[in-house]
């Protein structure tokens, strides 16, 4: 099989798609157009959004308040003469504007950013450490701030740190449950008929860390939940200065030794946990599972063995070194050489049109494209994240509305002309078949929208 | 007919996807004093309308043969409309024929732009910019036209138009412009799902798969109406942004000039004669023109509705029951404002030497000598101001007058 075009591996299989003139400017070496980004920047360009713990607070009194105002109108109902006074509140909630804000800014960068392959590794370890919008206001109003604060300053860092600042994030905490999770033998648990709540501790061995077939048993499960508890938040309502931040509630905590892995932690306090989290960091097990995982999102749906063996490797030759194993996945031959087989995602279908067009929809209509097409922002169906295989998105539905999504950007660009823009793009790596069905089409529009749902655009 | 599967038939009911951009002004006409006030609406259709099959040229000796298993008759279960003793009108289109009776509606036909290429894209830019070549101006000949004109009152919002859709080359330049589009999703119309449906089965065959099972699937979906109120496609769509139109034409505020754009005309395979793809978006266009007529009401008789197509379609049928790109085709006019009941052409016959370039139907009438002379005598644009602003290099051109009331 021959060697797929290699700027197309750099702009499709480790960036968001071209934009104008980005052919000709890595047409010389789109090798070192992708190397060239490791180790920059990795923060969200130009973003000027709150904290997780201020997005928190705010999100909080501003729900306090909608309760009370809720509360006022149920015992006052609306005087005739006043008709503007309405049953319920009408602005939109603090948290859905943090959060659309959020949205915003990714998709800015998705169509600006000069250093794709960062906003692509943003996006597989944000939808690693999956968390879900629609949990509770706490996570709406902090997951671009999970993902700015725990996510991206440790993609070209150390595994071992992003696990941490994942696993104590507010956003984690409270989608996986942990917050209210109680040691038993605790203070609290002693005067309290709450108790352990397995979630986040299950979930970081089966999907942060070992993977399902890592090698441990549901008493690894519990106990390390034992030693997880009192990891929770500083209460959004009760605190003007620390609510909505990660603390450490000793008296939640589980009191004594817990096994975990045929290993003791002696630790009491939070540094328990942080011992067991460095250990998972480091277990062949998740090394294994984070190189089978790369390599499926950027190479194949079935990548290459021996490439998965290397990434193994780096990853443990090196303690958990990202910036290691990402440059081990750039320079791997099987990534200059294996087909674009894989299909874009919907984040990354909008993002190559985002790139494509130069003119994108407003935010609120570009959230609804993903969640037409089934992945909408921060709201996987389960903390296991969005999948990442060709059958999930190249369903017979998926591609229905893939293909009107597709059109309704046509539409909103008919005024580009489809075969100079499939020139720019796509360049030599357009085939004839889909440069002679641009060409043939009935009208700008129609034309645009072949060249966005042919093969060469949907392939990554 | 080759097609189809039952359930991939609904899908191709279909074929047009629409927009409507409309002048933010309600300006007063020079004619307003003697109680019109006009209304001028454009639908262009992309992709090249087939004038033969649209007006058929039932007493063209050569029309039956070259048209053969697409040809129409003034016999046969669906029997083409009579205009008069030589073009008929086809069957899908009751609505103009009635129009056409009561002298509201006209043809003109073997008329062209100035383009003789064949590229829809380059097609559409000389037939929207109203310049007599492609890649000109971004500007359309109707926002030059609207330059000309003293805007009156700003049309009043009705919560109906925005900025944001894509606005037509037509409309497009200083004149400020309101665009429209209905808000849900739009469906991609079935020409274009065959057109990348033919491309994955050449290039991507895991694609094509999933691809024509949710065709397949959607069509079970809407016919058991599991869709519900979801997007349109076709020439419902057709009909729906027409009544939008023509909702917002009718108010006293509202705006006197706009153009549409319906997709789906470009019938390479199974355009069919009396039914087919063809007679599916031509009965599209005829209800939206009904519509149009329904909903204007009593503005109805001040109206011009002009329909126009970048070029025609090959006068011979081609190998997949359809026709391929030609140059000279029909333009509509329809609308109270029309003097109607007429086919307007210099017709050059269909004999193999009488065709462009051996293939198509020769233009014998300038599409722009047409819309000059709708615009001076329902507008009141002087010679010189088409001349000038409106279709630069079109002086040779001459208006054709008599076509409004």
């Amino acid at each position: 099989m021959s060697s797929p075009d290699q700027a197309l591996v750099a702009l499709h299989r480790f960036g968001l798609g071209a934009s104008a003139g980005a052919l000709a400017r890595i047409a010389a070496n789109p090798r070192a157009s992708v190397l060239d980004q490791l180790g920059q920047n990795t923060g969200l360009p130009g973003s000027n959004l709150p904290t997780s713990d201020a997005a928190i607070r705010t999100a909080r009194m501003d729900e306090l308040e909608r309760q009370d105002e809720r509360k006022r109108l149920a015992v006052q109902p609306a005087a005739m003469d006043e008709p503007d006074a309405k049953a319920k509140p009408q602005s939109r909630p603090v948290a859905q504007t943090i959060y659309l804000d959020e949205a915003t800014a990714r998709f800015s960068a998705f169509a600006t950013t000069q250093t794709p392959l960062i906003e692509r590794l943003a996006l597989f370890w944000s939808n690693h450490f999956a968390v879900a919008i629609n949990k509770a206001p706490v996570v709406r109003a902090s997951a671009g701030a999970f993902e700015r604060e725990a996510i991206r300053p440790f993609i070209f860092g150390r595994f071992a740190d992003m696990l941490r600042a994942a696993s104590q994030h507010p956003a984690m905490l409270v989608y996986l449950d942990n917050y209210q999770s109680i040691g038993p033998d605790s203070r609290a648990g002693e005067r309290n008929q709450r108790g352990l709540n397995e979630n986040l501790a299950r979930e970081i061995l089966e999907l942060h860390t070992l993977g399902v077939d890592g090698g441990y048993a549901q008493e690894d499960v519990t106990s390390f939940a034992r030693i997880l508890t009192g990891w929770t938040m500083v209460a959004p309502g009760d605190d003007g200065f620390f609510g909505g931040r990660f603390t450490f509630s000793p008296t939640r905590h589980e009191p004594g030794p817990q096994m975990l892995l045929g290993k003791r932690y002696e630790q009491t306090g939070v540094e328990q946990g942080v011992a067991a989290l460095d250990d998972l960091a480091r277990h062949p097990s998740t090394a294994r599972h984070i190189a089978r995982k790369l390599a499926r999102h950027f190479i194949s749906d079935d990548p290459p063995q021996r490439l998965v063996q290397e990434l193994q490797d780096t990853f443990a030759s090196t303690g958990g070194d990202l910036l290691a194993v990402t440059g081990a996945l750039l320079k791997a031959p099987e990534s200059w050489s294996a087909p674009l087989a894989k299909i874009r995602s919907p984040q990354l279908f909008l993002a190559a049109l985002a790139r494509a067009a130069q003119r994108r929809p407003e935010t609120p209509a570009l959230l609804n494209q993903l969640n037409l097409l089934g992945q909408p922002l921060w709201q996987p169906a389960g903390p296991n994240g969005h999948p990442d295989v060709e059958d999930a998105w190249a369903s017979p539905e998926g591609m229905v509305v893939r293909m009107d999504i597709a059109m309704q950007w046509a539409r909103f660009n008919a005024t580009l002309d489809p075969n100079a823009l499939t020139e720019q793009i796509l360049g030599k790596a357009a085939t004839r078949e889909t440069r002679e069905a641009v060409a043939r089409a009935g009208s700008r529009a129609q034309g645009l929208a072949i060249l966005f749902m042919s093969p060469e655009f949907q392939r990554c | 007919m080759i097609d189809c599967e039952a359930t991939l038939s609904r899908r191709s009911l279909l074929g047009a996807s629409a927009t409507l951009a409309a002048w933010a002004y309600a300006p007063r006409f020079a004619f307003a004093a003697q109680g019109r006030d006009a209304r001028l609406v454009t639908i262009i259709l992309r992709g090249a309308l087939d004038g033969l099959s649209a007006v058929p040229p039932l007493g063209d000796p050569d029309y039956a043969a070259l048209r053969a298993n697409i040809a129409l008759s003034r016999d046969g279960a669906s029997p083409a409309l009579p205009l008069d003793n030589f073009f008929g009108l086809h069957p899908a289109m009751p609505n103009f024929a009635r129009l056409y009776a009561s002298r509201q509606a006209l043809v003109v036909h073997a008329t062209a732009t100035s383009y003789r290429q064949r590229s829809h894209f380059d097609g559409q830019d000389v037939l929207e910019s109203g310049m007599a070549g492609p890649g000109a101006t971004d500007s359309g000949w109707m926002n030059r036209m609207l330059q000309t004109l003293a805007p009156g009152e700003r049309i009043g919002q009705h919560g109906g138009l925005s900025i944001g859709a894509t606005t037509p080359l037509i409309m497009r330049g200083k004149a400020p412009v309101l665009g429209w589009a209905p808000q849900s999703l739009q469906r991609t119309d079935e020409d274009t799902l065959s057109r990348v449906l033919g491309l994955y089965q050449n290039r991507d065959p895991r694609l094509a798969s999933a691809l024509s099972a949710g065709m397949a699937t959607e069509g079970i979906a809407s016919r058991s109406g599991m869709r519900g109120k979801g997007p349109q496609r076709g020439v419902d769509y057709m009909k729906q942004i027409s009544a939008g139109a023509a909702h917002l034409m009718a108010s006293h505020d509202g705006p006197r000039v706009a153009a549409l754009a319906f997709d789906g005309w470009d019938t390479h395979f199974n355009e069919g004669g009396a039914t087919g793809a063809l007679a599916r978006v031509l009965g599209g266009l005829d209800d939206s023109i009904a519509t149009f007529e329904t909903v204007l009401g009593p503005v109805w008789k001040d109206t011009v509705i002009l329909v126009a197509t970048e070029f025609g379609r090959t006068a011979r049928v081609n190998g997949t029951v359809g026709t391929d790109h030609g140059t000279g085709t029909v333009a509509l006019l329809a609308g109270g404002a029309v003097r109607g009941g007429r086919v307007l052409a210099d017709w050059p016959g269909l004999k193999p030497a009488q065709l462009y370039e051996g293939r198509d139907l020769a233009p014998t009438t300038d599409l722009r000598a047409v819309i000059k002379g709708v615009l001076a005598d329902h507008l009141g644009l002087s010679p010189e101001t088409m001349r000038r602003n409106v279709f630069p290099g079109s002086d040779m051109a001459a208006p054709m007058r008599g076509l409004i009331v």
